[in-house]
């Protein structure tokens, strides 16, 4: 590993560098009252100045006088739209005299690199390559897009009220694999990232820049910035104690927060929407008039729905109530029998953007606390 | 909720569609004649055999397909929408009249013979039923394609998947899925605006929110809407008044039982207070 400090007048520099790689960058921008992420052509298309205020079914932009790039938790969306697209044509067939032709739908997958991402939703990412690129179930689309990926981590200084990674162990500081890792600092009159290569690729992109060395400084100053968010996190209402969850939900499926909860809940999925690692996904096969055509499109689906879990005779998960219990049950406990992993990395997404406010980290301390006093 | 799309046999020759209307704007027959570029391709894949709104020309029933529109409003089309039931082998109600009683299912919420002496100069002129109605409350129908309008797209759909004998693809889920799908920033959260989408059903693709403005229901209730827990956030986190509420819950879609019973339930509130 390289580190190095990289002025943030410089940061134009290292994105011309990217692009000049060949890849089409993707970052966080002010777009609709709301930081997306979208193609990102120089560092003025960045939200500096913005940042986010986030907590239960509320979402707002807010401008602040840091001048930082990267002073907002996470944006709506989630770098999942890049990966497993929500919308996609798998395959047409056309019927030609008594056979049928069965074309696969191969579709242009860009270089792209993704820069501003946080440690959490780095984990997300890891989890859906597991299930779409390392399981038994490879999706060759995911796969595809996923392979070249240039990764540019942003640590995470600025999380929202409705940040939990800490209880997740996601973060906020970056520990998995990426290309660069950033920390952005603003210290007195001082602008300036920290940046470390972790990859060969990193290194041939860091050897472009106008870099200057790392000095104790710098990293005292980096490593304050981590700690107040930290705190931060370990302050708010959303720290709660993840050990034994699984267990808790295992023994808990009749448990009363259920009905409470699904008097509330809208069953409108945007949670799992939102959700970084919520893979879930239906095939629609449709014909036209003429029968001689035939599409079979794949996109996003939910547990929130009826239709996904409809079989001969009905939907098995008919009520609000057992489909949120799937949901949460499928995030905290079966996720690590599957997977082995944690299917929620406490990103806060699903808390933001859950109209009506539905928060899981409270959810789960009502189970816990009924379940202690039984 | 795919719906079973209906019974259907097959005979020989082209299938004969009728096209009926009740009590209604058109905007739904017009939906099938802007198909345009698909029109022809109907005309060559279905015999069109009684569609008032596009040719005065009319064959004889049974009818293989009827796209039954508007609702239900008259005694005398009481009687009629039986006989279209008798001479369809299966009936698919389109739009928010015909599945939900459409804005003039206002009605039902008022006193009908106040509104024609104040209205006509010759009251007594006048033959209406007390309510407007879905086509369902009268006679068996097969499958309800909602919105005002409907969709084309999923209109085509539905006439693709009779004649191929699939179920068509017409999901039940919210609005909220099409417009996370667009990517959408959600105005509801990120700006206050009121929106129906979470208790709407999907099919105009979120156009509403597309456009920065809160979906106001025109595609009736979702599978499993849960307005009461919509209408109490929209009171006391988005600060919208009781009469809001119930006006966006009484609009085209205000007879499905769903949002007939919450504008009823938030008007008795309001008379509480
Ligand atoms: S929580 Fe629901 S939508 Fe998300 S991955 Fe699990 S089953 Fe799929
Ligand atoms: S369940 Fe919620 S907090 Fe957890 S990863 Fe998904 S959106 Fe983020
Ligand atoms: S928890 Fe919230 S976002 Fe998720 S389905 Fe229920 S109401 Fe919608
Ligand atoms: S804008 Fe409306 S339809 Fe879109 S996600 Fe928000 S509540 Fe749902």
């Amino acid at each position: 590993m390289q580190e190095f400090v990289l002025q943030a007048e410089h940061l134009e520099v290292l994105i011309q560098v990217v692009r000049s790689e060949g890849f089409q960058l993707m970052g966080p921008v002010v777009r609709n009252g709301a930081i997306t992420y979208d193609e990102i052509s120089t560092a003025s298309d960045l939200p500096r100045g913005w940042g986010d205020e986030q907590e239960k079914g509320y979402y707002r932009v807010s401008r602040n006088d840091s001048g930082a790039y990267f002073a907002y938790a996470v944006g709506v969306g989630s770098w999942k739209q890049f990966l497993q697209l929500p919308r996609r044509k798998v395959w047409e067939a056309h019927k030609k005299d008594d056979a049928m032709d069965i074309l696969e739908v191969l579709d242009e997958v860009p270089a792209r690199a993704f820069l501003g991402v946080r440690s959490c939703d780095l984990h997300a990412i890891a989890i859906q390559d597991r299930v779409f690129a390392e399981g038994q179930y490879r999706n060759e689309n995911y796969a595809r897009r996923r392979q070249n990926i240039l990764l540019i981590a942003v640590n995470c200084t600025t999380p929202a009220a409705t940040c939990f990674c800490t209880v997740m162990n996601t973060g906020p500081k970056v520990t998995t694999p990426t290309d660069l890792t950033m920390t952005e600092v603003i210290d007195h009159k001082e602008h300036y990232f920290v940046i470390r290569s972790e990859s060969q690729r990193g290194r041939e992109i860091l050897k472009q820049l106008p870099l200057s060395s790392l000095e104790e400084r710098h990293s005292l100053a980096e490593e304050q910035a981590l700690q107040a968010a930290v705190q931060k996190m370990q302050e708010g209402p959303r720290k709660f104690d993840s050990a034994g969850v699984k267990e808790l939900l295992y023994r808990n499926y009749d448990s009363p927060v259920w009905d409470q909860v699904a008097e509330r809940c809208l069953s409108c999925a945007n949670c799992t929407m939102a959700c970084p690692t919520c893979f879930c996904s239906t095939v629609e096969d449709t014909t036209d008039l003429t029968g001689e055509h035939a599409e079979r499109w794949e996109r996003w689906d939910s547990c929130f729905t009826g239709d996904f879990s409809y079989i001969s005779g009905g939907s098995v998960r008919a009520s609000t109530r057992s489909r949120y219990r799937q949901w949460m049950t499928h995030k905290l406990a079966t996720w690590h029998d599957q997977f082995d992993t944690s299917g929620c990395v406490g990103c806060g997404r699903c808390i933001t953007w859950c109209p009506v406010g539905i928060d899981l980290t409270e959810e789960v301390q009502r189970i816990q606390q009924l379940d202690k006093t039984l | 909720m795919v719906r079973h799309p209906g019974a259907i046999g097959s005979r020989p020759g082209k299938l004969k569609l009728a096209v009926w209307k009740f009590a209604s704007c058109d905007g739904c027959q017009l939906s099938l004649l802007d198909c345009e570029d698909e029109l022809l391709q109907l005309a060559d894949n279905i015999d069109i055999a009684y569609f008032m709104e596009a040719s005065s020309h009319a064959e004889p029933g049974p009818y293989d397909l009827s796209l039954v529109e508007g609702s239900i409003t008259t005694s005398a089309d009481a009687e009629r929408i039986r006989e279209v039931r008798k001479q369809s082998r299966v009936m698919v109600a389109i739009g928010a009249c015909a599945t939900a009683g459409g804005i003039q299912a206002l009605r039902n919420f008022s006193d009908v013979e106040e509104f024609i002496s104040a209205v006509y100069a010759h009251p007594e002129y006048i033959a209406t039923l007390k309510t407007s109605t879905p086509a369902s409350a009268h006679v068996t129908v097969d499958f309800e394609l909602q919105g005002c309008p409907i969709n084309k797209r999923q209109l085509l759909e539905v006439i693709s998947a009779f004649l191929h004998r699939r179920a068509p693809q017409v999901p039940a889920h919210s609005v909220c899925i099409e417009c996370k799908l667009r990517g959408n920033v959600c105005v509801w959260v990120a700006h206050g605006t009121p929106c129906m989408g979470p208790v709407t059903q999907a099919g105009c693709g979120a156009i509403c929110p597309s456009y920065h403005r809160g979906c106001y229901g025109c595609y009736g209730p979702k599978e499993n809407s849960n307005t009461t827990s919509l209408c109490h956030w929209w009171e006391q986190e988005l600060g919208v008044e009781k009469v809001t509420v119930v006006e966006n819950l009484r609009n085209f879609n205000a007879a499905a039982p769903v949002f007939d019973a919450a504008s009823r339930e938030w008007e008795s509130r309001d008379e509480q207070e």
